[in-house]
């Protein structure tokens, strides 16, 4: 089985669909001849051709409008946004057009595309170049949100995204694009969109994450050793999300932590609390909680490791809802 | 007027120097005092090696995400030289030059790279925005602080910068069609370096020239060589005194090239061959006006050794005292989301600090 990184697992998957589905077209800024600025789409112009992998006109809301047009005339648009922090003039497209066309045509039109981004912080980047804006599109009906943690899963997960039929916004988390190799089978898989996965069962509390935060609870559990059985789930889709993995696992474990890198208020954690409330409230030892980003703009890299959330932070956390 | 006689829709671009600093349009020749020159000149140098020690200092691992200058020092500095103190500066991320002319200290302009807000904390009266970094973003905000000064009978511009590859943006359009429709003193910089990344002009945009998306828009237009600072200074000249009397926005396109990456993440040998490379270095603003000055007799080579050397001392000193900043403290990166913090934050604030005080 081959051996690869998270980016190295999305390359060899889009070439993959790629070979196997000629109506598949990447493309965005820098992403033809380059292969992008973290070289996700690298060698597949070289391999398809200038019309199925292009650089783009500097221009988001453009991207993202001509990957509709495509996509209701018979081509699988796979446009790139840079760095998630640039999607905003895209925004309007996303919201008015990809995630109601279905709706509003009664569904003549389902618009199947995948609009991929890195996102997230940690990477000592510039200023707009490390947000997590999950919960903007999460919140719009029609859009299919999915962020994967590892090699194995952001094959999985991409693939069933370029066979779903409706938009699959796909979040990269680019802190751990390279950051660890996995095995993983070098022929199709998929693993189904809106399905959590258990990374570890345990019995005394519930920890949710996704993307670079689940190596960052994985790193807590290690802190806390014996003395605290976590159960951690990689939520992998943000929306639709699993609720009968986290409801079943709270409704065993009686006390339920979501940690996530995006800002708190009306942030993701705020709707996971609120289905855990409403479903498994008779469960519960303490109240459900959320580790996140605080309610202040992302700092500049000088002060972004007090909105980092580290290992020992998340162990803290974890010991205050077990011992509440 | 300029904008007649070097119509962008007939291929004429504005120049005064050529790239040897020879006048080639003695007519043009502004008449710019002998300190003025000199403050352009020192200005253009100290761009241009803070650009080269920057871009040292990030790969010494010392300064953090960079976007370099080099080759461009005169189509920023030629700008702001001929505005006057109550102009506004409207950047976009690749102005240091130019924001150093503007009265922008070169430790502010190093703390932004450095990863700290305070690197766009200027002082009011230097009439600086921050770093934009939303592409074209910002040309929307030149026509707001251009609409801002004609309702306010105020005598003052915007100058807007933006790169060849902003102008594919939505943003560039609605700026300046908005600045358009109104008459606004705006003049809209566009320093085409050929490049936006990987991404060449010519993916950009199916026009000949920028410049010449200003006639669609009803305003005047010019293509100018951007490395020639004197052109730079009377394209904007002009356009400032149209600006100032109502006649509306100006659309100046600095042609140019990007010598370095886009920034110091960027591999531009992947994308661009030695050969346009080094007939841009041949080109480079910095020695034509360097002759200039010296035929003019305002400048020595000696001189030029002399403040090379102050310059290096200065900007070495400088970044020193950069890093003596350190990292930010938690009470300031909690402290300007409002005026007033909200209750809600405040109580993560305390949070956070009872956190660190049980971690400790």
């Amino acid at each position: 089985m081959p051996v690869e990184t998270i980016l190295s697992a999305i390359t060899n998957t889009l070439d993959e669909q790629m070979a196997k589905d000629d109506t598949i077209v990447v493309f965005g800024e820098d992403v033809g001849f380059e292969g992008g600025v973290f070289r996700a789409t690298k060698g597949l112009q070289q391999k398809y051709g200038k019309e199925r992998s292009f650089d783009s006109p500097l221009a988001e809301s453009a991207i993202i409008g001509s990957a509709v047009g495509m996509a209701v005339n018979g081509l699988k648009p796979v446009p790139e946004i840079q760095f998630q922090g640039f999607v905003l003039p895209a925004f309007n497209q996303i919201v008015a057009h990809v995630a109601r066309y279905r709706t509003r045509t009664k569904g003549t039109y389902s618009l199947p595309m995948v609009i991929r981004m890195p996102y997230g912080g940690g990477i000592r980047a510039l200023e707009h170049h490390s947000e997590s804006l999950e919960s903007l599109f999460a919140h719009i009906p029609g859009l299919k949100v999915v962020i994967p943690s590892t090699p194995y899963d952001a094959k999985g997960l991409l693939t069933s995204a370029l066979q779903d039929p409706d938009p699959v916004l796909f979040f990269e988390p680019k802190r751990i694009y390279r950051a660890f190799k996995q095995e993983i089978p070098d022929k199709e898989f998929k693993v189904p969109l809106g399905k959590a996965k258990v990374v570890k069962k345990g019995t005394d509390i519930t920890v949710v994450a996704w993307g670079a935060l689940v190596r960052e609870v994985e790193k807590a559990i290690k802190l806390l050793g014996d003395d605290i059985n976590v159960e951690l789930i990689d939520l992998r889709t943000i929306q639709p999300y699993d609720k009968d993995t986290l409801v079943e696992s709270v409704k065993k474990t009686g006390r339920f932590l979501v940690v996530h890198e995006a800002y708190k208020s009306f942030g993701p954690g705020a709707e996971l609390i609120s289905t855990i409330n409403e479903k498994a409230f008779l469960y519960l030892e303490a109240p459900p909680t959320r580790l996140s980003g605080f309610d202040i703009t992302v700092p500049l890299p000088k002060g972004e490791h007090h909105f980092i959330i580290t290992p020992e932070r998340i162990a803290h956390e974890i010991k205050k809802v077990v011992n509440f | 007027m300029l904008t007649k006689q070097y119509d962008p829709l007939k291929g004429k671009i504005l120049e005064v120097l050529d790239y040897k600093g020879k006048i080639v349009n003695e007519k043009l020749e502004p008449k710019i005092d002998d300190e003025t020159l000199l403050k352009m000149y020192k200005t253009m140098v100290l761009g241009r090696i803070a650009d080269v020690k920057a871009l040292q200092y990030q790969r010494q691992g010392r300064m953090l995400t960079y976007a370099p200058i080099k080759g461009q020092e005169a189509a920023q500095v030629g700008v702001i030289a001929a505005l006057e103190k109550q102009d506004w500066m409207v950047p976009a991320f690749r102005e240091m030059a130019g924001m150093l002319y503007k009265g922008a200290s070169l430790k502010q302009l190093y703390l932004y790279w450095y990863g700290n807000e305070e690197g766009n904390h200027f002082d009011e009266d230097l009439r600086i925005l921050p770093i934009s970094v939303p592409i074209a973003s910002q040309i929307n905000h030149g026509a707001g602080v251009a609409y801002a000064a004609k309702v306010q009978k105020k005598e003052e511009v915007a100058v807007a910068y933006v790169g060849d590859g902003g102008t594919s943006h939505g943003e560039f359009h609605e700026g300046v069609n908005f600045a358009a429709v109104f008459d606004l003193p705006l003049i809209v910089i566009i320093q085409n370096n050929q490049w936006a990344i990987s991404t060449p002009r010519e993916v950009q945009t199916k026009a000949e020239t920028l410049a010449q998306k200003a006639v669609a828009y009803g305003i005047q237009g010019i293509q100018v060589d951007g490395n020639d600072p004197l052109a730079m200074y009377i394209a904007v000249q002009e356009a400032r005194k149209r600006a100032i009397k109502g006649e509306g926005p100006t659309i100046i396109e600095a042609l140019t090239y990007r010598l370095g990456p886009h920034t110091t993440s960027d591999d531009p040998t992947i994308y661009r061959k030695d050969e346009d490379v080094a007939y841009w270095e041949e080109r480079d603003p910095i020695i034509r006006f360097k002759q200039y000055l010296i035929d003019k007799k305002l400048w020595t080579e000696k001189d030029d050794e002399k403040y090379n050397k102050e310059t290096t001392d200065f900007v070495n000193k400088t970044f020193k005292e950069v890093e003596k900043t350190g990292l930010i403290e938690l009470d300031e990166v909690f402290k300007y989301t409002f005026e007033t913090m909200t209750k809600d934050v405040a109580e993560q604030l305390a949070d956070y600090k009872e956190y660190l005080k049980e971690a400790k």
